[in-house]
């Protein structure tokens, strides 16, 4: 075979700003990031929960200063960014059959915001009561 | 309509260049017209030097794919007053190394297909049956796998795959697909084979769900899917080899 002189192209560091749908994309992973802050976020309130009345106090004296008020409001945003698009990607991950029929993509979307809805209002409930 | 079209072409002659540059043609811009046909009228009236591959002119062959405007498409298939009053950019297929001009080398794909297996296995061995034995399916069966045979191996997934850019030696879209395709045939009793490929570190477990080669697929074969129903059953497989028996696997 004759020796073939290829151009090898570089994928550049900032590949993922060419495309809107790449840009998504990392959003997406970055935004488990943020999902990990929201878990030790709750652990930590757990946790002063757990301590007693003055440590609670000094959680909630913590969490309501400027910058972990910002931080939280961005991690909301992400989170939902999360949710959204893991959302509309599961049909696509799961083929669910049910007696030999294939269950529409809208269907499996429907049934995980349903899910979503009861344990909303079900911690809703609780933490209301 | 203007009555012409300019194209911005990637020209990578291996001789005497050391990396692609844009070379400039002005091409009629009629209704009917694709891509493939304005690059067809420069090679034919304006600069026979010109390279690209191309066959069918349909949408069958796979063989005309390139990145127009930075979006991998088949050029037979994409029309020029699409990208009216243009330029239209015309590149190689984004992540292969280029040959010369449009024409990219596919070697690397061409040495991981078979590495899925896709071809019908079968425990019980040709020379146990009947030579003229048919295997039968009903329309359902051929429905569960139908999706995953259209590929046409014309490497736009790959194009679209940042993954595959980053990492070449991910084995991509099309290659997970195609074993999706076998996998699903009611014929074939190769899955234990392409799991132990697939399951590998270059294997499903590379993407990342960009979700790109889907978007991107003339086809809608949806390889996307295929790679995320491969890491349900690698995922299945390594939960069932940590909880059951040997003898229940």
């Amino acid at each position: 075979m004759t020796d073939l002189r290829l151009y090898r192209p570089r994928v550049s560091t900032w590949w993922w700003t060419r495309k809107r749908t790449y840009f998504v994309f990392v959003m997406r992973e970055l935004s488990s990031i943020f999902v990990a802050w929201f878990v030790v976020y709750l652990l930590l309130f757990v946790y002063a929960v757990g301590r007693g009345e003055a440590a609670y106090q000094r959680f909630l004296d913590w969490a309501s200063s400027p910058w972990v008020t910002v931080l939280n409001v961005v991690a909301l945003v992400f989170v939902l960014l999360h949710t959204v698009t893991w959302f509309n990607l599961t049909p696509q991950a799961m083929a669910v059959h049910v007696m030999g029929q294939k269950v529409p993509a809208w269907h499996i979307v429907a049934g995980q915001y349903t899910g979503l809805v009861v344990v909303s209002g079900f911690v809703f409930w609780l933490v209301t009561r | 309509m203007a009555d012409s079209i300019r194209l911005r072409v990637s020209r990578y002659r291996p001789d005497t260049d050391s990396e692609p540059r844009w070379q400039e043609y002005d091409v009629p811009l009629r209704k009917e017209w694709t891509v493939l046909d304005g690059l067809n009228h420069v090679k034919n009236e304006v600069d026979t030097t010109l390279s690209f591959r191309w066959s069918c002119r349909m949408g069958i062959c796979g063989s005309c794919g390139m990145n127009v405007d930075g979006e991998p498409k088949l050029t037979c298939g994409t029309f020029l007053s699409d990208y009216a009053p243009g330029p239209v950019m015309i590149e190689p297929l984004a992540n292969f190394p280029v040959v010369r001009d449009l024409v990219v080398d596919l070697s690397d794909f061409m040495e991981k297909l078979p590495r899925v297996k896709p071809w019908i296995i079968r425990e019980d061995d040709h020379r146990t049956v009947e030579p003229d034995v048919e295997y039968l399916q009903t329309p359902e069966e051929l429905d569960a796998y139908k999706q995953f045979s259209m590929c046409i191996n014309c490497m736009l997934c790959y194009a679209a795959c940042p993954v595959y850019g980053l990492d070449p030696e991910f084995i991509g879209p099309a290659a997970v697909a195609l074993a999706e395709r076998y996998d699903l045939d009611s014929r074939d009793q190769g899955n234990r084979e392409r799991l132990d490929v697939l399951i590998e570190h270059d294997g499903v477990w590379g993407c990342t769900f960009v979700g790109e080669c889907t978007r991107v697929c003339p086809e809608h074969v949806d390889p996307a899917s295929a790679i995320q129903r491969y890491k349900l059953k690698a995922a299945m497989e390594t939960v069932k080899a940590l909880l059951l028996p040997r003898g229940a696997r």
